[in-house]
């Protein structure tokens, strides 16, 4: 029982280490900025699960505690993952796409991102003239 | 066993970093090196749970937990600021 144990932990030590690594190599390697973003938000997000559940299987089977800390650290980074990757892809569009380079925004006339206060004055008034 | 894949494990979130730190010099844009900075929190959480793992104490979970934090915040924190120049508004 003990060695399929250090067999559990070891392994999903050395696919943690595999998924770090290619994270972060995927981020120099892939030449678009938005491929990019791919590579560590998922590699190194499951990486780093995997080093936590190698913890919480190590402390649980040969040290002398149980904890779930762990877990709520894997629960916090995929929680909190998408909406980096999303900020940072809203910094992206915003430093380096112009209106024309971006894809139809289907019904509005340009993305959220690019709006500026003139357009939301405009908006407004076009909404509900009777207001004002 | 468990030994060698700590070992093998510590060296591959350490190769992580330095890319990291290379993206950081070499990146074209702003949003690249956010991004860079958010990977070497991640890494550094891995790097202190295995820490922790190979010292077998339960300390170092703590200052993962608020490692883990303090990236998110400062992750938002500048990309905020990017795009709207301010962070609370």
């Amino acid at each position: 029982m003990d060695s399929l144990f250090e067999f559990l932990v070891s392994a999903f030590l050395v696919i943690a280490g595999i998924f770090g690594i290619v994270g972060s190599f995927g981020l120099l390697k892939l030449d678009d900025p938005m491929s990019r973003l791919h590579a560590p938000t998922k590699a190194t997000t499951l990486g780093v699960g995997g080093v936590l559940l190698a913890s919480m299987l190590n402390a649980a089977a040969f040290g002398e505690y149980f904890s779930m800390h762990e877990l709520m650290i894997t629960l916090f980074l995929f929680l909190t993952a998408p909406i980096t990757a999303h900020f940072i892809a809203k910094v992206h569009i915003h430093r380096q796409e112009t209106r024309e380079t971006m894809p139809a925004a289907g019904e509005d006339d340009h993305w959220a991102t690019h709006d500026t206060p003139e357009d939301e004055e405009r908006r407004n008034a076009a909404a509900d003239p009777a207001d004002l | 066993m468990i030994g060698i894949a700590t070992y093998f494990a510590f060296g591959c979130f350490a190769l992580a970093l330095l890319m990291n730190l290379w993206k950081i010099v070499t990146a074209p844009d702003v949003a690249d090196r956010i991004l860079a900075l958010d990977t070497m929190f991640i890494n550094a959480i891995a790097l202190m749970v295995l820490y922790g793992l190979a010292l077998g104490s339960a300390i170092f979970f703590e200052a993962a937990m608020i490692i883990a934090m303090l990236g998110f915040v400062s992750t938002v924190a500048y990309a905020r600021f990017i795009l709207r120049g301010n962070i609370i508004e």
